[in-house]
């Protein structure tokens, strides 16, 4: 399997109080559990990103609970008011246990 | 492990009816998740918006978008698929507004479902099927 690697795309800087659209995308390939190895015909095993969080120095702007009926590569698009300059922080978990981090840096004025 | 020819039938009568049996069984099983989301809440209408393409061809990545002004979460289900649960989204102090786009897997043609709950725990519907040309389910 390809390493999961995040990318976001979130704006560098915005005026106080703005509301800022965030992109975010993680390569993975959300093993559903439903399918079957063609070969010998047996159910591949679950795995799948099943969390993604995205916060604010601290505070929380989403926190997505995910089911296998997410696409592989899963990508999330919303929106987050900035008041002050900060970091943004992105956070994925895999069901292996596996924790994937990202972070942006916005300045606010 | 050697299989003989009728433990190998029968295990292959057995996988196809864990192919069908879910899609069947889901009816049942997405307003029992949905149930378990609104938490007794009966469902309303209006404010909660969800979109989608009318005409899926790849049903293994359908871009989904749900809206709805004021909600602390939307939770995303999908009647047809194998289980029904796509995704919750949580909106914290920070969300911009309760809004949310993402691509999702969807088996056969289908209804997509988007159920937002309020501050004060009401909870709105709104539904829009989906046909998928290919669906998204392959094994």
């Amino acid at each position: 399997m390809a390493e999961s690697k995040p990318r976001v795309k979130a704006p560098k800087t915005a005026k106080p109080g703005e509301v800022v659209t965030i992109k975010t995308l993680i390569s993975h390939e959300m093993e559903s559990g439903q399918r079957k190895d063609s070969k010998t015909g047996e159910l591949i095993p679950r795995k799948i990103i099943n969390r993604f969080e995205a916060t604010f120095e601290g505070q929380e702007i989403l926190t997505v609970d995910i089911d296998p009926a997410v696409s592989a590569n899963p990508y999330f698009e919303f929106s987050a008011k900035v008041e002050r300059s900060g970091t943004f922080k992105f956070k994925w978990v895999d069901d292996d246990g596996s924790v994937y981090e990202t972070e942006n840096a916005i300045t606010v004025g | 492990m050697r299989l003989s020819r009728r433990e190998a039938l029968i295990l292959a009568a057995g996988g196809a009816l864990m192919g069908f049996l879910p899609r069947g069984a889901s009816a049942a099983t997405v307003d029992e998740a949905m149930a378990a989301f609104a938490e007794g809440a009966a469902l309303g209408e209006g404010g909660v918006e969800i979109s989608a393409p009318e005409i899926a061809e790849n049903g293994n990545s359908v871009p989904v978008e749900v809206f709805a002004p004021g909600a602390v979460a939307i939770a995303v289900f999908a009647d047809g698929n194998p289980s029904p649960g796509v995704a919750k989204f949580h909106f914290g102090p920070l969300a911009g507004e309760s809004r949310a786009s993402t691509r999702i897997r969807l088996a056969k043609t289908q209804n997509v479902v988007a159920l937002a709950k309020m501050a004060d725990g009401a909870v709105v519907a709104a539904r829009r099927e989906v046909k998928v040309t290919i669906g998204g389910c392959g094994g």
